[in-house]
């Protein structure tokens, strides 16, 4: 278990948080022109790297409100809290 | 290889038991396999027993990055059943059943199959209609399974809380009897010593670094004990599928989460069957030491750090102290977490990549130790003739294209 910074609330535990899965995946604009692969892709190959892993979370039981975290997936350490309208931080530039 | 049984056991005595030889070779690698198999747990050695058991293919190595059912083989609560919903997982599960019924047998190990029966509980009205459908459809195909009523649950494992006043009442069960527990390392180590009587080279710590692939097919593997060439490159790695499979630039539908579990200080026999219940969230086995052996739900992150969060472990106690009011008084042991790969569907993803010559065999998620021989068995057909069993042809990569997911969900023990 882990203490999540919010970044709207500060850093408040896990149990009040949950995972939406990654990040920076588009819907596809015009997924009528996709392929059945192309499809597939988007809806359900993930990257599940062992590293650096960029994610969203909601703060579902606190603001309610949705960001990005840069998290290490093999000590779970967290290296960045950063808007969902935002680029991801490159991994080193994290502070 | 040297049999196991009564009398070796004695002749052994004699001598102080000095002179057993060892359960496999530690062979050094060689620089040519006919297959390459990338996991040492109970499914890739399953599936080296196999290919050459059933196929004739013997010049196989089995790679294991460290000693050899380390990672969810030893990590997961050891139950064995069939009662899937679905036709394509229950023929699955049940072929595995099969071979785990014949497996001591078989391998000459102890695997401590037990088959103590397996119950699942029904809290309330949507319960009981999903349980009456899942017997149906277990007896359709003809795995057995049986409806109990609370009176029957009652009889049949009096420790349970039957009584109609608790916030989740029991009103009734499934119950698998020929379900039940099995020894998870034992299944490693007797699929290895199996597999090296019949010419597997089996090589602990030595990891896959890279997959060096020429023309779209497969030309071996980068090791950190150097390069092996082989035409076949079979993964059975589980949590570590996604990235392995990146080494041959694949991208795949899993993602890998933390699933714990705890054991309690040990008691004199208490619980004669394994207990589940999905709507509680829990379930518990004893072992043959006597610790409570409990698990439940997996941890909602990617996670390769094989820990967990302490508020599943708060639910999961919760949850068993609900269901039996009787282990509130026992203090917990040990807790730790393996890492599953869990697919979209909840089911396993067996068979061929588009890269030729790799294989690929993961995804099982929280149902991997119970189908070890079975996945080895039509892993092995499906390396050996470049297709799949008939057995896991549902569960190919495709489906995700293709829209044909069989959606287990709903059907697993206790939901994840």
């Amino acid at each position: 278990m882990y203490l999540i910074p919010c970044p709207w609330c500060g850093e408040r535990d896990q149990s009040e948080f949950r995972s939406g899965g990654e990040a920076h995946i588009a819907r596809p604009l015009e997924p009528e022109h996709l392929n059945d692969g192309a499809w597939a892709d988007y809806l359900f190959m993930r990257t599940n790297p062992m590293g650096l892993y960029r994610e969203r979370w909601v703060h579902a039981h606190g603001c309610r409100r949705w960001f990005n975290m840069l998290r290490d997936t093999v000590s779970d350490r967290i290296l960045a809290v950063y808007h969902m309208d935002e680029a991801p931080p490159e991994p080193g530039d994290e502070s | 290889m040297q049999k196991y049984s009564i009398f070796s056991l004695a002749r052994h005595t004699l001598t102080g038991h000095a002179d057993w030889t060892e359960a496999w070779r530690s062979p050094e690698p060689k620089a040519t396999y006919d297959v390459v198999i990338v996991g040492g747990g109970g499914h890739g050695l399953a599936t080296a027993y196999y290919l050459a058991k059933e196929h004739g293919i013997n010049n196989v190595a089995v790679l294991e990055k460290s000693w050899l059912g380390g990672g969810n083989t030893g990590r997961n609560t050891t139950i064995v059943r069939s009662n899937y919903l679905w036709d394509e997982s229950a023929h699955l599960y049940e072929h595995a059943l099969k071979l785990w019924e014949g497996l001591s047998r078989e391998l000459n190990f102890n695997v401590m199959l037990s088959q103590r029966g397996v119950l699942n509980l029904a809290h309330n009205q949507h319960d009981l209609r999903e349980i009456s459908r899942r017997v149906h459809a277990n007896r359709l195909n003809g795995v057995d399974s049986e409806v109990l009523s609370t009176d029957q649950v009652k009889a049949f494992c009096p420790l349970i809380d039957c009584s109609p006043g608790v916030r989740y009442p029991v009103l009734g069960a499934s119950l698998q009897r020929r379900g039940g527990v099995a020894r998870h390392d034992a299944v490693a180590w007797g699929y290895a010593r199996a597999a090296d009587a019949l010419g597997v080279d089996i090589i602990e710590n030595c990891a896959v670094t890279g997959i060096r692939r020429s023309g779209g097919a497969v030309e071996g593997v980068e090791t950190t004990r150097g390069f092996i060439k082989a035409p076949k490159v079979a993964l059975a790695v589980s949590a570590h599928t996604s990235h392995l499979a990146a080494m041959a630039d694949l991208r795949l539908p899993i993602e890998s989460h933390p699933l714990q579990a705890i054991v309690s200080e040990p008691v004199k026999p208490i619980l004669h069957t394994v207990v589940m219940s999905n709507s509680v969230h829990a379930y518990v086995s004893q072992s043959d030491k006597g610790e409570l052996v409990i698990g439940a739900g997996i941890d909602g992150t990617v996670s390769y750090a094989q820990r967990g969060g302490f508020p599943i472990i708060e639910d999961i106690l919760k949850a068993i102290v609900h269901v039996f009011p009787m282990f509130s008084r026992l203090r917990m042991l040990r807790q730790w977490a393996g890492t599953v790969d869990i697919c979209p569907d909840a089911s396993p993803i067996v068979g061929l990549t588009p890269v030729g010559g790799l294989y690929v065999n993961g995804g099982w998620g929280t149902g991997g130790f119970k189908s070890t021989p079975g996945s080895g068995h039509v892993y092995a057909h499906t390396i050996a003739r470049n297709e799949p069993h008939p057995l896991n042809a549902p569960f190919s990569l495709e489906r995700f294209s293709t829209g044909a997911l069989v959606d287990e969900h709903g059907a697993a023990a206790v939901s994840h």
